[in-house]
């Protein structure tokens, strides 16, 4: 009799399982191979464990392009927000072509979430030394710090130092003189700290416009209340300098040439079209490249998502040791090996889920569960084969060979038309950030792969393993014949 | 041998008689469409044990804070679904807060979704198209599998017509569904309708791919004949493998939780469909293809008008 396997192929199984086993160990404990050093665990979905999922969409009408680097700045911006909220693992991420998906795994309080995803960045009007020209065009692109907080706080300045600017403030209660940096003692941080006239709430509108001269403009208008402080400030300071500061990083500083009263002015920069778009668009949504709004909120419940993962562990489980027991009734020994290499199918799977990492969501369970089926199938079709082939008075290792090799086709073409409709549900569900649809054609996907190299591998390596020293005759009922 | 494909008629009968009920059901009531789609708000929390007020003044208390078109459903034995127009989270929080005034008990908030208008027309728009490229994918890919057989064309186009079957059967059941148990429309509905779609086409394949097979062995027997032979081969096939899925699912749907029962049940009525329709449907189309039946069925019809 020919050997039908070789003993390489052998050790390769067992590493491959060995692989997985190791992989899928509760303990997680990770790869450190050298330079590769990687934590391997699970990761649940939102609706596993209860958090947070926010859709943020371009808030502008639909005729007006959004730049994929437009979305990519924005997605950054607001990851930079939400790591400041303390989650683990956030997922942010951008979703077809105006969309931001964001993801909170365990968030407590939703509304704070909510606000600091959405929030559009601190735009200030900062007051700064007339007696230093040389400093303000150094200023442009620095980080400053201004007394914006203290202000709101009703607390006063940290450093009290001397009045050496005409002082028209947002509130002349306090006692919130201008900083000049020559003058003052450095802070604790060794910046000045500089007064804020007033914040972007102030402001209506901005866009680009062309002044007389036919130069490019960015032009604002503000609300009553700050037309009134403005109108105050630039008539005392006129000649003076004003710094536009987002999030406390200066990104303009025009000079106060007339003063401003009616509630409208314009900046002046010798500004590309460009540049004026950009400070437009910034002076009116603050640092987001494009203004966004929540389209969709999803929010699981810590009690439902644990809920729902315990049932659906139970139910995979159950589900796997029905379709084993199935199996081992209805095709005898081949059955219970199949049995075996549908484990090792389990395992290998699971271990490829935690290695990519594949986000596990309820949906995607479903996916790994229905993709046992598939598993299974492929068996089955081979199975059938081999009955039939023994039935036709084949030898069994020819049998084996013919049913795997007859069954083939088969497999392949079905697994093909299921991976097909894996990848366009892939597309479906990336294009508006629904992850659970993702999910599940992943896992599923995944599945199916898997299954192809178990079926074709495993199974036939044990068959071949165990049944070819068999004398056939003397154990047909082995076979279900 | 079993002669299915001689009893055809009969099986596209009882496939109809499952189908036009359904079809009608969808003219008449439509698809209940869930807020992904539609846009709207969510709601589920839990109260107390036994603490739980009856749905009305949960919408009295929705309408005293002029949130509009409330709608309350008791789940399980402590939960409340109530579904809304589109709630912010501060909305939301007033709900809340006034809901552990009114009705003295904790409320704790099990799940809470909110869709603005937009993002659900581009849903469906882009699932009509996801449904749309699947069928154009497999149509070319049956198509170039069974390239060696004449007609390989007609095999792609029979795969598709069985898959429109069950697309049609669950898009009833789920209208019957809608209408009677208040199922809804939603993101997992399309997931589950698509994987129905490709167990579909799967079970056809097996069929065919039997077809492709034997018509290299059996040169000599008659197209009918080739076909039924290839469909009781691989009965024992389509059989077993339908009761492995449908085990699994099965579990599924008994111990897994609320949120996947929906989409559960789908899976398990499509994926019976499409053995059902890979069987019954797809390899005996081609049949009536090859033998250009349709050219008799208007004078059988008139036959059998007269008798």
């Amino acid at each position: 009799m020919t050997q039908r396997y070789r003993p390489w192929q052998i050790a390769l199984m067992f590493l491959v399982v060995a692989i997985a086993v190791y992989l899928v160990l509760p303990s997680d404990p990770g790869i450190h191979l050298g330079p590769v050093q990687r934590e391997v665990k699970v990761v649940r979905g939102l609706d596993l464990q209860g958090g947070l999922r926010v859709l943020l969409e371009a808030d502008l009408p639909p005729e007006i392009e959004v730049s994929a680097e437009q979305m990519q700045l924005a997605r950054n911006i607001v990851e930079n927000r939400v790591n400041a909220l303390g989650v683990t693992e956030p997922v942010v991420q951008v979703a077809g072509s105006r969309r931001i998906l964001v993801e909170l795994p365990g968030v407590e309080d939703q509304q704070q979430a909510i606000d600091t995803v959405q929030e559009t960045g601190l735009l200030e009007f900062v007051e700064i030394d007339v007696a230093n020209p040389t400093l303000t065009l150094a200023l442009q692109g620095e980080e400053i710090r201004t007394d914006w907080e203290y202000q709101q706080a009703g607390l006063p300045t940290p450093t009290p130092r001397p009045t050496n600017t005409a002082t028209a403030t947002a509130d002349p209660s306090e006692p919130t003189p201008a900083a000049t940096s020559g003058a003052t003692p450095a802070s604790d941080e060794g910046a000045p700290l500089l007064h804020t006239v007033m914040t972007g709430s102030a402001l209506r509108s901005a866009q680009v416009s062309q002044d007389p001269t036919g130069e490019l403009v960015v032009s604002f208008e503000l609300t009553e209340e700050g037309s009134q402080i403005f109108g105050e400030y630039t008539t005392d300071n006129v000649g003076g300098f004003l710094a536009i500061v987002l999030d406390k990083q200066v990104i303009s500083v025009p000079q106060i040439t007339v003063p401003i009263t009616s509630g409208n002015g314009s900046i002046s920069g010798n500004f590309s079209l460009e540049e004026a778009n950009q400070l437009a668009v910034q002076l009116r949504y603050g640092s987001l490249p494009v203004p966004l709004e929540v389209v969709e909120i999803k929010s699981v419940g810590p009690t439902l998502g644990q809920d729902s993962l315990q049932k659906s562990a139970v139910a995979g489980v159950v589900g796997l040791l029905v379709v084993m027991a199935f199996m081992a009734l209805y095709y005898r020994l081949p059955g219970l090996l199949a049995d075996a290499a549908l484990l090792i199918y389990a395992v290998i799977t699971f271990a490829v889920f935690k290695l990519i990492p594949v986000t596990l969501t309820l949906p995607g369970i479903a996916g790994f569960v229905l993709s046992i089926g598939v598993a299974v199938d492929a068996n089955v079709l081979i199975f059938e084969r081999l009955k039939e082939e023994l039935r036709a008075g084949k030898s069994l290792t020819q049998a084996i060979d013919l049913g795997f090799s007859r069954a083939w086709p088969s497999i392949r073409d079905s697994n093909f038309s299921t991976l097909i409709t894996c990848l366009i549900l892939y597309w479906f569900g990336s294009t508006f950030g629904a992850s659970i649809v993702q999910g599940f054609s992943l896992t599923l996907a995944i599945g199916v792969v898997v299954s192809l190299f178990t079926a074709i591998t495993i199974t036939r390596l044990f068959l071949h393993l165990t049944l070819d020293r068999i004398e056939l005759s003397s154990h047909r009922r082995w076979f279900g014949l | 041998m079993l002669d299915i494909v001689g009893k055809r008629y009969w099986f596209f009968l009882l496939s109809l008689i499952i189908i036009i009920p359904g079809l009608v059901g969808l003219a008449l009531w439509g698809l209940p469409l869930a807020i992904d789609f539609t846009g709207g708000s969510l709601l589920e929390v839990r109260f107390d044990a036994g603490q739980r007020p009856p749905s009305a003044d949960i919408v009295e208390l929705y309408r005293d804070l002029e949130v509009s078109d409330p709608l309350a459903q008791a789940a399980g034995d402590h939960d409340v679904v109530i579904r809304s127009r589109t709630i912010d989270e501060d909305q939301q929080a007033a709900i809340l807060e006034a809901m552990e005034q009114r009705f003295s008990s904790q409320v704790e908030v099990l799940r809470f979704e909110s869709v603005g208008p937009s993002v659900g027309a581009e849903v469906a728009e882009r699932a009509a198209m996801a449904v749309g490229l699947a069928t154009l994918g497999i149509l070319g890919y049956i198509t170039l599998a069974f390239r060696h057989v004449d007609h390989a064309f007609r095999y792609g186009v029979a795969a598709i017509l069985a898959m429109l079957h069950d697309v049609a059967v669950v898009l009833g059941v789920e209208a019957f569904l809608g209408h009677f148990l208040g199922w809804e429309v939603d993101a997992l509905f399309l997931t589950a309708l698509l994987t129905v779609i490709g167990f579909s086409v799967h079970d056809s394949i097996v069929v065919f791919d039997r077809i492709r097979e034997n018509d290299t062995v059996y040169r000599r027997l008659s197209y009918e004949k080739l076909v039924n032979h290839s469909i009781v081969q691989t009965l024992d096939r389509s059989i077993n493998t339908q009761l492995t899925v449908a085990l699994t699912l099965l579990a599924l749907l008994l111990l897994g939780g609320v949120t996947t029962r929906h989409f559960v049940t789908i899976l398990l009525i499509g994926v019976f469909s499409g053995t059902y329709s890979s069987i019954f449907n797809a390899a005996p189309l081609l049949v009536v293809w090859e033998n250009k039946e349709w050219r008799n069925w208007f004078r059988r019809r008139s036959s059998a008008s007269a008798a």
